[in-house]
Parts: C-alpha cells; sequence; structure tokens
C-alpha cells in the first residue's frame, strides 16, 4: 500500500480547548505511518454559526480551505465532526451548482485561489476505517484494551444526514443488483440493500468496529447516536447539559469505563462540563472521555503524555 | 410460473397501553414471516386483522399523503406505509423488531398518541397564506416557477410528525416549536403572495420556543419521510432574522455574529473571545468554574497566545468583499 497522506484541516479546538486532539492525532498518524500536512492557512468553518448569519461568506470561507488542499493534490483530513460537515455541506452545494462554483470563484480570485472540487473531504475516522483498515489497525495493538467497557459517541455531524455522509465521508460499498428490468423490475427492492455494510444513523457501527479492533468490548446503549446539545450551549444550557447528561449516565448505566468521540464539540460537553450537568441531572458523573486518536493512541502503545491526557478534565484514572 | 415467494421470520414486540384502563405499558409479541416487499403497515394490519383486534394504530391514506400512521420502530421514526420492513432488518442487523408509538408520553392507545402540542403550536406559526386578495379578480394571481422554486421542499410536509417527536429539543424543551413547524413557518415566508413575514419571524425568534434553540442535530432531517430537511429551513429562518433587521441583540444572535468578529481578526475561532462577545461581561462571568477548570489543564489560549491562520490577509479581504449580510 502506497504512504497514505492527506492535508489536515485540524479545525479550532485541536489549536485551542482541545490540545490534545491534535497531539494524539499527530502521535497517532506518526506511528501508523500515515502523512499529515498541517493546512495552516485554513479559518473556521463557522460551525454553523457564520452560516446562520451570512451563509454566502462561509461558502466563500470554506471554499478557500478546500483550495489549499487542492492546491497540494491531498484529500482532506477533518478531526472534528462539525468542520467535517460544514465544509462538505460546502462542497456539496459547490459541485452540483455550477452558478454559486462560479459566484465563490469570483470571490477566491481575488486572492489568487480557484475552488475547483478535485479534494475529497472525509473524518480520520473513516480514513482509518477505509483507507488504513481495521485489520491492518488491529495487528499494530499493543496494549489491547481488553480490560475496558468503551462507550462509543459518534457526534450528530459525521452521521447525519446520511445521504451527505454516505456521499462524501464513508465509502459506500454498492451491491451489484444488475441491469434491472424483466421480473427485477417488478419487485421493491429493499433500498438500504446497497448500503448493507455501511454506516447507518440509526444504528451505526464504524466506532464500534474500531473499539473491537483495538480489543476493547463496545458498550451497547442507545445514547451513541444522540446529540450531546453543544450548538446550544451558551443560548440554551439547561437543554445542552440534559442532552449530555442522559448520554453520559447511559453510558454509565450500561457499565462503561470511558467514552470515547471523534468530535472536539462533544468532547468540550462531555469532558469539561461533568459537574454542570451532574447538578442539572441530580447524579454524581464521573466518566473519562477520550478523543478517537487518544483511545486508538493507547491501544499503540504510544506514551500518554504524547496523546496529551494531562489536558483531559475528566481524569483518565485507569492509564 | 409461480416463484416461491422468499421471507424471513421476525420477531415483532409491540407496545401496549390502555390511557384509560391501564397503570402501565406492556408489551406483546408476534412473530411473522415477512415478505421483501411488505411495510410496516402491512405488519400492523396483519397484527390487528389476524391476531389481536384490539390492537390501536392510526392509518388512513396508504399513499404517503396523510401522515397517519407514523410510529417507531427500533427508535426510528417511521411512515409505516412508506417503510419497507427487510430495510429495517437491514439497518439494525436484527430479527426483532420493536412497534412504539412516536412519543410514548402522549400515548392515548398502544400506537396511538395525542398529538395537541404539536398542533397547538404549528397553529401559533400561522400556517396558512395570509395576503389581501380581491374579492372579485379580474386576473390571477400569478407566481412564477422561479418564485415557487423558492419554497424549495417544505411544501412537500404532511405533518406526520416524524422530526417533532425525533426532536431531542422538543424533548427537553417542551416550548420549544419544533422542525416542522419551522419548515411551515419558512414555506409561507418564502411565497411571494403572504404578507405575514415579518409576524412570522416575530414569532420564531424568540428565545427558547424559537429557532436559536435547535441543537442542529440534523435528527429531522433523516426523519422526515418526505425530504422536507427541517434543519435548512430552520436555517433559512436564520438567515431571514438577519436580512430583514429583525434579529435582536441576544447571546444566540451575537454567537452567530461573533464568528465572523473572530475569523477577520485570527482566521480561527477566538473561543474565550467569543463566549465573552456573545454573553457580554456580566453574561460572561457564569462561565467562571469550567474556565479555571480548563485552565488548568491547559485548554485555555491567553490572548497573546492567540493563533492565527497563515495569509490572514486573504481572509480579511474575501470577508471584505464577500459579507451579504449586516448586523
Amino acid at each position: 500500500m502506497a504512504q497514505l497522506k492527506y492535508a489536515l484541516y485540524t479545525g479550532c479546538t485541536a489549536r485551542e480547548s482541545t490540545p490534545e486532539l491534535l497531539m494524539s492525532t499527530m502521535a497517532v498518524a506518526k506511528k501508523l505511518g500515515i502523512e499529515l500536512v498541517l493546512l495552516d492557512e485554513a479559518s473556521c468553518c463557522g460551525a454553523s454559526h457564520l452560516q446562520d448569519f451570512d451563509d454566502f461568506l462561509s461558502l466563500v470561507l470554506n471554499a478557500r480551505n478546500i483550495c489549499y488542499a487542492e492546491k497540494q493534490d491531498l484529500d482532506m483530513l477533518t478531526i472534528c465532526n462539525t468542520c467535517q460537515l460544514n465544509t462538505v455541506m460546502t462542497k456539496e452545494r459547490l459541485d452540483t451548482d455550477e452558478d454559486l462554483k462560479s459566484q465563490v470563484n469570483e470571490k477566491l480570485a481575488e486572492v489568487g485561489l480557484e475552488y475547483k472540487g478535485t479534494s475529497s473531504v472525509r473524518h480520520f475516522l473513516y480514513a482509518i476505517i477505509d483507507d488504513y483498515g481495521l485489520d491492518k489497525l488491529a495487528e499494530k495493538v499493543e496494549k489491547p484494551l481488553s480490560e475496558f467497557n468503551v462507550a462509543a459517541f459518534y457526534g450528530c455531524h459525521n452521521i447525519r444526514p446520511s445521504h451527505i455522509h454516505h456521499k462524501h465521508n464513508a465509502k459506500v460499498v454498492e451491491e451489484d443488483v444488475g441491469e434491472g428490468g424483466g421480473e427485477q423490475a417488478f419487485t421493491t427492492e429493499p433500498l438500504m440493500a446497497k448500503y448493507n455494510d455501511n454506516e447507518d444513523p440509526y444504528n451505526p457501527t464504524s466506532l464500534d468496529r474500531l473499539i473491537e479492533a483495538l480489543k476493547g468490548k463496545s458498550v451497547d446503549y442507545e445514547s451513541k447516536n444522540k446529540c450531546c446539545g453543544f450548538h446550544a450551549d451558551l443560548q440554551s444550557p439547561k437543554t445542552a447539559n440534559r442532552l449530555t447528561g442522559t448520554a453520559l449516565l447511559d453510558a454509565i448505566d450500561n457499565d462503561a469505563d470511558m467514552m470515547v468521540t471523534p468530535c472536539p464539540l462533544c468532547h468540550l460537553n462531555m469532558d469539561v462540563k461533568q459537574h454542570a450537568v451532574a447538578e442539572e441531572m441530580g447524579r454524581d458523573i464521573s466518566l473519562p472521555v477520550l478523543h478517537l486518536p487518544q483511545l486508538i493512541g493507547l491501544a499503540l502503545g504510544i506514551d500518554p503524555k504524547e496523546l496529551g491526557l494531562q489536558h483531559n478534565v475528566a481524569e483518565v484514572n485507569f492509564v | 410460473m409461480q416463484t416461491e415467494r422468499e421471507t424471513k421470520k421476525l420477531i415483532f414486540k409491540t407496545f401496549r397501553f390502555n390511557a384509560e384502563t391501564d397503570y402501565l405499558p406492556y408489551f406483546k409479541t408476534y412473530e411473522l414471516d415477512v415478505g421483501k416487499d411488505e411495510l410496516v403497515l402491512d405488519i400492523l394490519n396483519r397484527i390487528k386483522w389476524e391476531l389481536d383486534g384490539s390492537f390501536s394504530y392510526r392509518r388512513s391514506c396508504r399513499h404517503g399523503i396523510c401522515g397517519s400512521c407514523s410510529i417507531k420502530v427500533n427508535g426510528k421514526a417511521v411512515l409505516s406505509c412508506k417503510q419497507n420492513v427487510w430495510e429495517l432488518v437491514d439497518i439494525f442487523k436484527t430479527d426483532t423488531l420493536l412497534l412504539e408509538p412516536l412519543s410514548k408520553k402522549r400515548v392515548v392507545k398502544d400506537m396511538i398518541i395525542d398529538k395537541k402540542d404539536f398542533w397547538e403550536k404549528h397553529e401559533k406559526i400561522k400556517p396558512w397564506l395570509e395576503a389581501e386578495i380581491d374579492e372579485h379578480p379580474a386576473e390571477e394571481i400569478r407566481v412564477s416557477p422561479e418564485e415557487a422554486e423558492a419554497l424549495l421542499e417544505a411544501d412537500y410536509c404532511i405533518q406526520c410528525g416524524n422530526c417533532y417527536y425525533s426532536c431531542p429539543a422538543v424533548e427537553v424543551n417542551e416550548e420549544f416549536f419544533g422542525p416542522a413547524q419551522f419548515a411551515k413557518a419558512y414555506r409561507f415566508n418564502a411565497d411571494v403572495r403572504d404578507t405575514a413575514k415579518r409576524e412570522r419571524l416575530e414569532t420564531v425568534r424568540e428565545m427558547g420556543p424559537g429557532v436559536w434553540d435547535c441543537v442542529k442535530c440534523f435528527e429531522c432531517a433523516e426523519a422526515c419521510p418526505k425530504d422536507v430537511d427541517p434543519i435548512g429551513k430552520i436555517t433559512k429562518l436564520h438567515n431571514q432574522l438577519f436580512e430583514e433587521g429583525m434579529a435582536q441583540n441576544n447571546v444566540a444572535t451575537r454567537h452567530a455574529v461573533g464568528f465572523k468578529h473572530s475569523i477577520k481578526k485570527h482566521g480561527l475561532l477566538d473561543e474565550g473571545e467569543l463566549v465573552r462577545y456573545s454573553e457580554g461581561n456580566i453574561g460572561v462571568m457564569k462561565h467562571i468554574p469550567e474556565a479555571i477548570a480548563m485552565f488548568k489543564k491547559g485548554k485555555i489560549v491567553m490572548p497573546w497566545n492567540m493563533p492565527k491562520s497563515k495569509n490572514l490577509d486573504e481572509i480579511k479581504t474575501l470577508i471584505k468583499s464577500s459579507s451579504k449580510v449586516k448586523f
């Protein structure tokens, strides 16, 4: 296999409030031999809030970010669910609307850039699964997570909306159903047949499969694909705290030793806010919450310091 | 030539409760052979017609247009008459399907719920055309195809409630209007004949019930059987509030606008400054305990260390030339 190489769009959180996410991503990539080129030119994705205010501006800024991956002829890799969705929604709209694309390119031309649509945009989680491969990852495990029950928390923007997810984020394995016609034309084939083994927002499995590849036990709990409420944190803290609390308690009640999430925004709610959330829920909450690359890194035997575990607020007490 | 019918043996666990007579809900379980073209509504009918006549659910058109027959299967909101059963087996990788009402706390009997809250909120956003229409018009009111396009898919809503009863914001904040209601508000706001746009925007901009309390989870877009994309319409309402100059100065609007200020200054988001700008100098105080906990763990970047995007001048140029909305 040729060496994997991506343009890494870190997003803002990994450079500020979750430094451990960037540290652990780089450490894991290094260990697995994946080359990551930092997109230092990139700006904030707008996180859906700039989109609420000025949609066109958000398109121009996100297109600019993708331009820098395209210029290097690399696919873009994200490590934040919200960066992933907002970038890929821009991509989807520009790739399917020539008129909009030329309006955006007219602006980008002012700074000598052009959006072409040649780079794909995917989250680290799916690059590991689809490009690197879970079998290969399993071979690299030095410290199996066999003692641990790990609760996967997927985060909304990596799995919903599913048509965007299936088109851009994860590889879709299409089943060959032939040319159609004849008797086939008169039967109603279940629509899901072509998405058979792919991520479904109602029953996502990627993160659970990854946990199993690291020899951990994935926790079966209802809240794994639910919302943490992060985007309403400021205006509606009660809503956000209840959603975060429901998921944390659901994981705890199903014997989770820790939670893992591919999204730094989910992580901020799940990890940093446990005290406030416990108050809202009227129950004690104490659960280590790891970023996806922190979990992988531990299983690969990387030094916890290199994975930034000292930055986690809820103490990671098992290392 | 008769071909043999391929079936799967599936177990259906059905939620049963009669609000008039029962203290607690219970489940009745049925095992059925299900063909690949059978829909959830077929299963509901078979249970009622062949196994238990007391089983209750709503149904009417069976053509995906009346919006009566929605239930939840293994937690997924489905329009029974459109949802193939084998597809659910594919999704959940199981031969046991749990049939439940859309909202357990609103059950009247079995699958039938009281949608009173849905309809009350629906009515508040004036889901009709407000227009001054001449009683004896000399000619029809024309809407061009381009103008009709502006409604997007919002006109396809059948009020089935799938999005509303899948919305986590509705679940924890009972005053929140909900996705179907916002999609409907957009539908009439986008209609060139309508005159009540500002009234609707006044309704949907309220903190608590309004659009700002959306958690942006996309559950509504996923749950909709008609591809209405309610969250897309919620974003459009946010945009309309700013475009019409009707966005009030509050924590949510400052939060949205704050992104632009921050990007202009650093390229990246200045997280601390965004919270201060959104909350105001007094409001920000309530975040101090969290800020201290984060500071202790090296999670707070000091203003003098704030990272900046490379080629920041490009970002500034683009913000200047591409901004379309003012606050």
